[in-house]
């Protein structure tokens, strides 16, 4: 055991020093193998991060929602409801939500308008998400003005700006009080946007909404759950997506690394040809080029992930953002929650070491198995 | 279809290993054929050269497999969020017709896969080629499950719409259910545990023997199989119980979830490792008798002894402290 542990150290060894000879030609491939693990290993970090954003906003969020339909399409749905809702075995409560959109036509983008019953807010008074207060430049005590559907202004008060930590959720979010959002948007009373309900066990979710599918038929539940099993979903897809176009540039390394390692030069062949001239053998020329792979994919694994890593968690993951992330006028400036999965690190080392290692493979055995004078000659 | 980074990845790796092995298959036929150690013809050197190419081809596709097991389960486990119905990698399995197909092709590609890789690490260190001929009949037995595995787990992945609603494991590995699974899931937990600690003691004492008789490898390797399909079921019908402190909770896939502190991965990664082992040690004992693998073989069985007992002690170890630490009272 020792004595082949000794030879593997020796061969280590050696190859260290082969490779430090030729410090240029190997460094160009170990930045294009370095670059080319970042761009997947960022793809999976950020997907991962907001992934798991997603589902820890929607722990928060209600266990089931309910709309009302007309003709297929969403409608707002009268108070009454609420109580056939109520009644239902298995729902402990049930709210009515009032809340919209608001296009402002000086930033060019989409508020979410939302009255909230739970904060004391005067008709007049409004709260702010910080990415809006930051667009428009205004804060606390300045006046916002809105336009009232009914067609002239309606000025409000910012009472205070909501806090930059739920900035995912609130960064475009305006709050007003029920009376203030009814008066803005002319909104019909005893008439909700949607509800909300809270269900005592979270296991019976699915019967709760098969119950309200049947006691309301133009009702539309929509499940917790559902909302994220759609996230995993979209995600994944998108992951794929990135994926398969970056199977292109993959294809490219292979097809670099396959010529390096064919291309040797007339120093290496004759370095090969001396090796086996002194007792070398076929078996430990092979393994030498196995350990030259070896250690260039760990250290293009290690930089690549590394930056990867940085980049996704403190470097704000601008290049693969707009496709993962989406996009938006008023976009949340969030940090994301570092993570390192092992799942992961297998799917990356899959995607980039193995086509690396049979790309080299055969450029490799055919040097060792050259005869030495041959070798020697060039 | 599904699309994630996980199935282009197992994918990617099913497709190259498969062409390895079949590109290795028309060499075994060839070497089955013509291989002559005793000439110096050129076909004879032409083999000789090309068998380190081939086998250390194989030694890469046949070591991601073994990998490509554990990322297909972890796979399985995570895409469970995915599918109506599903709760685990079960539910996700259950999917389509091709799940569990293409785990147990899975399965039987890492034994064989692990015993390859083992006579082709026996063969490199005897000096005249001693096993080329039985290690490259092996990889013929191989081929054909390395392609079926390819092909179902393709189907199952070409057939995964999130839109079906599957079963969860709760029907699946339900004592009132029908089927193998369902079966183990009844098992009788105490007959079961006594079952699970005395072939326990029975592989530690004929591990103990083999390592100074090595004509006891056969029986050491049967030992190491009804060991794991023991282990298996105990885990089936016992331990997943004590885990999640239900009496009524049978799943062996639910112990890969982060809830449970990824325990499945504790368990079944010594258990793999250590049939695999054990079963290697005991077939390639009778090795021994070839005249340039005498210096070679009784270490490596050692080893290997060494490696598959520890991997059980592992087991049964943290089976005993799932048990202990439990505060469900399933006997007396």
């Amino acid at each position: 055991m020792r004595v082949a542990f000794e030879r593997q150290k020796y061969l280590i060894d050696y190859t260290l020093a082969a490779l430090l000879r030729r410090k240029t030609r190997n460094l160009g491939l170990l930045l294009v193998y370095a670059l080319l693990v970042f761009l997947f290993a960022s793809v999976l970090l950020l997907s991962q991060g907001l992934r798991r954003e997603a589902a820890a906003l929607l722990q928060d969020a209600p266990e089931v929602i309910v709309q009302r339909l007309a003709a297929g399409r969403h409608d707002l749905l009268p108070a009454d409801w609420l109580d056939s809702l109520r009644r239902i075995r298995g729902v402990s409560d049930a709210r009515g939500r009032l809340w919209g959109y608001y296009y402002d036509p000086a930033v060019k983008a989409n508020y979410t308008v939302m009255a909230a019953a739970e904060r004391p807010l005067a008709e007049g008074e409004i709260l702010i998400g910080a990415a809006l207060a930051r667009v428009r430049a205004i804060g606390v005590g300045d006046v916002f003005s809105l336009r009232a559907a009914s067609g002239p202004p309606a000025l409000f008060k910012v009472a205070g700006i909501l806090e930059p930590s739920s900035e995912l959720l609130s960064a475009d979010l305006l709050l007003l009080s029920e009376s203030g959002f009814r008066a803005l948007f002319q909104f019909p009373p005893e008439r909700y946007t949607d509800a909300v309900l809270t269900v005592s066990n979270p296991r019976e979710a699915s019967t709760v909404a098969r119950k309200i599918a049947l006691a309301l038929p133009s009702s539309r539940p929509i499940l917790r759950s559902e909302m994220l099993r759609t996230y995993d979903a979209v995600f994944d897809w998108r992951e794929g997506v990135t994926f398969l176009a970056l199977a292109a540039p993959l294809l490219a390394f292979a097809v670099l690394a396959w010529d390096k390692a064919a291309g040797l030069s007339a120093e290496e062949k004759r370095e090969i040809g001396i090796l086996k001239a002194i007792g070398w053998e076929t078996g430990d020329i092979l393994r030498m080029k196995l350990w030259e792979g070896a250690l260039l994919s760990l250290t293009a694994f290690l930089l690549g992930y590394l930056l990867a890593w940085w980049q996704v968690f403190h470097g704000g993951a601008r290049l693969f953002a707009p496709i993962l992330k989406g996009w938006a006028v008023l976009y949340p400036d969030f940090r994301l929650t570092p993570t390192v999965d092992p799942g992961q690190i297998l799917i990356v080392l899959a995607v980039t070491v193995v086509p690396y290692i049979v790309a080299t493979l055969v450029p490799g055995w055919r040097a060792a198995i050259a005869d030495p004078d041959a070798a020697m000659r060039g | 279809m599904l699309m994630s980074p996980a199935l282009v990845a197992l994918g990617l790796i099913a497709f190259v290993a498969t062409g390895a092995v079949l590109l290795a298959c028309g060499f075994a036929l060839r070497i089955l054929g013509c291989w002559d150690l005793a000439s110096g013809g050129e076909l004879q050197v032409r083999l000789e050269r090309r068998t380190y190419l081939i086998s250390t081809l194989l030694g890469f596709a046949l070591g991601a497999e073994l990998l490509s097991l554990l990322l297909f389960v972890h796979t399985a486990e995570s895409l469970s969020s995915q599918f109506v119905g599903a709760m685990c990698a079960t539910g996700v399995l259950n999917a389509n017709a091709f799940g569990f197909p293409a785990l147990l092709l899975k399965i039987a590609v890492f034994f064989l896969a692990a015993l390859w890789l083992l006579l082709n690490r026996i063969d490199n260190r005897g000096y005249d080629y001693p096993l080329v001929r039985l290690k490259y009949g092996l990889l013929l037995a191989l081929a054909p499950l390395t392609v079926a595995e390819a092909t179902v787990q393709t189907l199952y992945f070409l057939g995964l719409k999130p839109d079906v609603i599957t079963s969860c494991c709760g029907s699946l590995f339900g004592a009132d259910g029908r089927g193998a699974a369902a079966e183990l899931a009844g098992l009788p937990p105490e007959p079961t545990l006594v079952a699970f600690y005395g072939t326990g003691a029975a592989l530690l004492v004929s591990g103990l023997a083999f390592r100074r008789r090595l004509r006891l490898g056969p029986l050491f390797a049967a030992g190491c199989a009804l060991a794991f399909g023991v282990a298996i079921a105990a885990i089936i019908a016992v331990l997943s119980l004590y885990v999640y402190e239900n009496p009524n909770h049978h799943c062996p896939f639910c112990l890969l979830k982060a809830g449970y502190g990824y325990l499945g991965y504790a368990l079944y990664v010594p258990l793999f490792v250590a049939a695999a082992a054990g079963l290697g040690a005991g077939l390639i004992a009778p090795l021994g008798r070839i005249a340039s693998l005498r210096a070679v073989v009784p270490g490596e069985v050692r080893r290997l002894t060494w490696l598959a007992l520890g991997g059980f002690g592992i087991f049964y170890g943290l089976a005993t402290w799932v048990i202990v630490r439990s505060n469900l009272v399933l006997l007396g």
